[in-house]
């Protein structure tokens, strides 16, 4: 609690007391309406006080209508009539409720930072042998810092020394370690966790991973949903209206009253006309809603999603359609050898024959190739390569004419071969001048993929999409692989947007639909979808600033639960406005008729506060989605 | 040109109506306050100087909230 909410407690409790005192002094002695007034006065201005001030200057500056007016006027009014107990009652429970939606807000604030808490606060620098803390602005590109076990990695760079596993857990909610070693890139906000690093950082603190996430959540709430505008607009005329509603109870039954001839029985409908203010406060409804997107972005964001503002989290729950890239999205986007086939020698020697003879090429085949094989290439074993452009090549390895290369190459050398049924891209081997089998290199499917697809038809996705550049038959594939029924391949980047502009067009305007891609080149279809969903945002900035909501891992089973994650926020939302506004409305009703006393009142008003706040704050809950 | 600063203000209502408030302050094109982050964000219109502004939009706000703090 900080200093503020301290006195108000401090106040609340005295005036509690007080008035607790006073109700059973009065109850057993009698004494003259003057003193008990003066007695019941003095716990009301004890907690009272500041409202009264603040509803006096209110009107000075000509903005009457906010709470400190309501309860100043329905409070003072309650004492008028002559019901003290009540009148301090009602200023007491306010501040009760004041206090509390104080405290919470407080409690939330500090939860969500502290989910939140990548930022490094010092980084060590090595200058003329001595190791110094430094604040990590300082650090300049190129320097030296080392990182101990336990420390946060202040700045984005690559390991010069050490070996160590890391923790990304704050940074992807991803709870499994990842180990890193020298010449491994690194991202600051993660927690070295074993061994201890020197890295050479290659961006200032500023542009390192950790800035841009926490800027991107610090700022994230500029952009407000519709529920929020809603709720502000409500307020805004919802209090001059009951108040207006409350003068009008006040006066015109009594009136109408006189008029026919009966009893105009005043104080009756002033009391009824309290009621109505003290139900009135719209506080319920403007603190709950914007603190349940505030969490609900909260819990997202620890669990690796984050959300660059309320109004995408309300339409990431309204998402219909899924447009998936292919490459680096669903697939690892890294091609490996998936098989071997039809080889007249062992697997094994024909992978390092293939190796061997792909040993000077940088093509990313070739590097599948070595991978595959696994042992350091003895380049001295390899002799008159050839390279034919675009079919492969042929060399001597060990003195043994090897030819690597696809069906172009096999028809040049007059070599029969075999075609392979699988799909991916395939590398016949023909080993001194005779068909030797193939090897199959193909982009491989993340762990995954599968379960997203599967989880987002659970969450409620009707269609689900598959956008990419890559062949036709791969692209059919890798669908057919994942349960997704539509595909379009062999798109250039700008097909890609008019297939989303298509697709946008077909839907109707409540249904959202929603682009993921790895960032890389989708930055036009991110922002044209109405959502942009980036994955494996670590490190790449294009698709921290180019999406709206930003996975920071690769794994594709986070965007169902980033759904998840917004649908369960919004019901708390939708919750919170309909118990609100219900609650006030029925307690309105029955106030005007003269049912609700002044304590359902306080209920309404007080009560539906404290229950809206709690329930927003499980918008915070999110792990077990 | 868009600015954020920080305010302090105690309850949700008064940030709706500090918001308002600046938005209909002269040079001010679009404002933003968010209660939960305590932040006010200001975009400005093109040849308005910041200081001043924020100076006007301090002023109103303080009309609206007596109890509210922005830090420019």
């Amino acid at each position: 609690m900080n200093k503020k909410q301290k006195k108000a407690l401090a106040q609340i409790i005295s005036a509690v007391v007080l008035l607790a005192v006073i109700s059973l002094v009065t109850g057993k002695v009698s004494v003259s309406p003057y003193v008990e007034f003066v007695l019941y006065m003095v716990p009301y201005l004890l907690v009272g006080y500041d409202i009264l001030k603040k509803a006096l200057k209110g009107i000075k500056n000509k903005q009457v209508f906010d709470e400190n007016f309501l309860m100043a006027v329905a409070t003072l009014g309650a004492i008028a009539l002559g019901d003290y107990k009540e009148g301090v009652a009602v200023m007491l429970f306010y501040q009760i409720g004041e206090l509390f939606q104080s405290y919470a807000v407080g409690r939330s604030r500090k939860n969500i930072s502290e989910l939140m808490d990548i930022r490094p606060d010092y980084a060590n620098v090595e200058r003329e042998g001595k190791l110094e803390k430094v604040n990590p602005d300082e650090v300049d590109i190129g320097s030296v810092i080392l990182v101990g076990p336990g420390e946060k990695i202040p700045i984005d760079g690559v390991i010069i020394e050490g070996e160590t596993t890391l923790n990304t857990s704050a940074l992807t909610g991803e709870s499994l370690p990842r180990d890193a070693k020298v010449n491994d890139e690194v991202i600051s906000g993660c927690i070295n966790m074993t061994g201890v690093i020197r890295i050479r950082t290659q961006k200032e603190f500023g542009e390192s991973t950790v800035s841009k996430i926490l800027d991107l959540v610090e700022n994230s709430s500029s952009k407000k949903s519709r529920s929020e505008n809603f709720i502000s607009k409500f307020a805004r005329y919802y209090t001059p209206i009951v108040c207006y509603s409350a003068l009008a109870l006040a006066v015109l039954p009594p009136l109408f009253h006189l008029v026919t001839g009966n009893q105009a029985m005043f104080s009756q409908w002033i009391y009824r006309a309290l009621t109505f203010l003290v139900i009135s406060c719209p506080c319920a409804l403007v603190i709950s809603i914007p603190l349940s997107f505030f969490a609900g972005i909260g819990g997202a964001g620890n669990q690796g999603v984050l959300v660059k503002g309320s109004n995408y989290l309300e339409t990431l729950s309204q998402i219909k359609y899924v447009v998936f890239d292919k490459t680096g999205t669903m697939t690892q986007g890294i091609f490996v050898v998936s098989g071997i086939h039809h080889s007249e020698i062992s697997d094994e020697k024909l992978l390092e024959y293939a190796a061997l003879a792909e040993s000077y090429s940088s093509h990313p085949i070739s590097k599948s190739l070595q991978n595959a094989y696994g042992r350091e290439v003895e380049k001295d074993r390899v002799k008159e390569v050839e390279e034919i452009s675009g079919n492969g090549v042929t060399a001597l390895v060990d003195g043994i004419r090897v030819a690597a290369g696809n069906e172009k190459l096999m028809r040049h050398l007059g070599i029969s071969y075999k075609e392979c049924h699988q799909v991916g891209t395939v590398v016949h081997m023909a080993v001194d001048g005779k068909y030797a089998g193939h090897i199959l290199i193909s982009d491989q499917l993340k762990p995954h993929a599968k379960e997203a697809v599967l989880a987002l038809k659970k969450a409620g996705i009707k269609k689900t999409v598959m956008l990419t550049g890559d062949m036709k038959n791969v692209a059919e594939n890798v669908a057919a692989d994942l349960g997704i029924t539509e595909v379009y391949s062999e798109l250039l980047p700008a097909d890609k947007v008019r297939k989303v502009e298509e697709l946008l067009s077909k839907k109707s305007e409540k249904e959202k639909l929603a682009f993921v891609g790895d960032g890389i080149n989708d930055a036009p279809v991110l922002s044209r979808a109405d959502i942009g969903i980036a994955m494996g945002a670590l490190g790449s900035d294009a698709a921290i600033e180019a999406a709206d909501v930003v996975l920071m891992d690769d794994d594709p089973i986070k965007i169902a639960k980033a759904i998840k994650i917004s649908k369960k926020c919004l019901r708390i939302v939708y919750e919170n406005i309909y118990f609100a506004i219900g609650v006030k409305v029925i307690c309105l009703i029955l106030g005007a008729v003269g049912i609700a006393n002044m304590w359902v009142a306080i209920f309404a008003d007080v009560g539906v506060m404290v229950i809206a706040v709690i329930n927003a704050i499980r918008a915070l809950f999110v792990k077990n989605l | 040109m868009k600015k954020t600063y920080k305010i302090e203000v105690d309850c949700a209502n008064c940030a709706n109506k500090m918001e308002q408030a600046a938005k209909e302050t002269a040079g001010v094109k679009e404002a933003t306050v968010n209660f939960m982050t305590l932040k006010m964000i200001v975009e400005f219109e093109e040849g308005s100087e910041p200081k001043q502004v924020m100076q006007e939009v301090l002023k109103n706000c303080k009309k609206v909230e007596d109890d509210c703090e922005i830090f420019i």
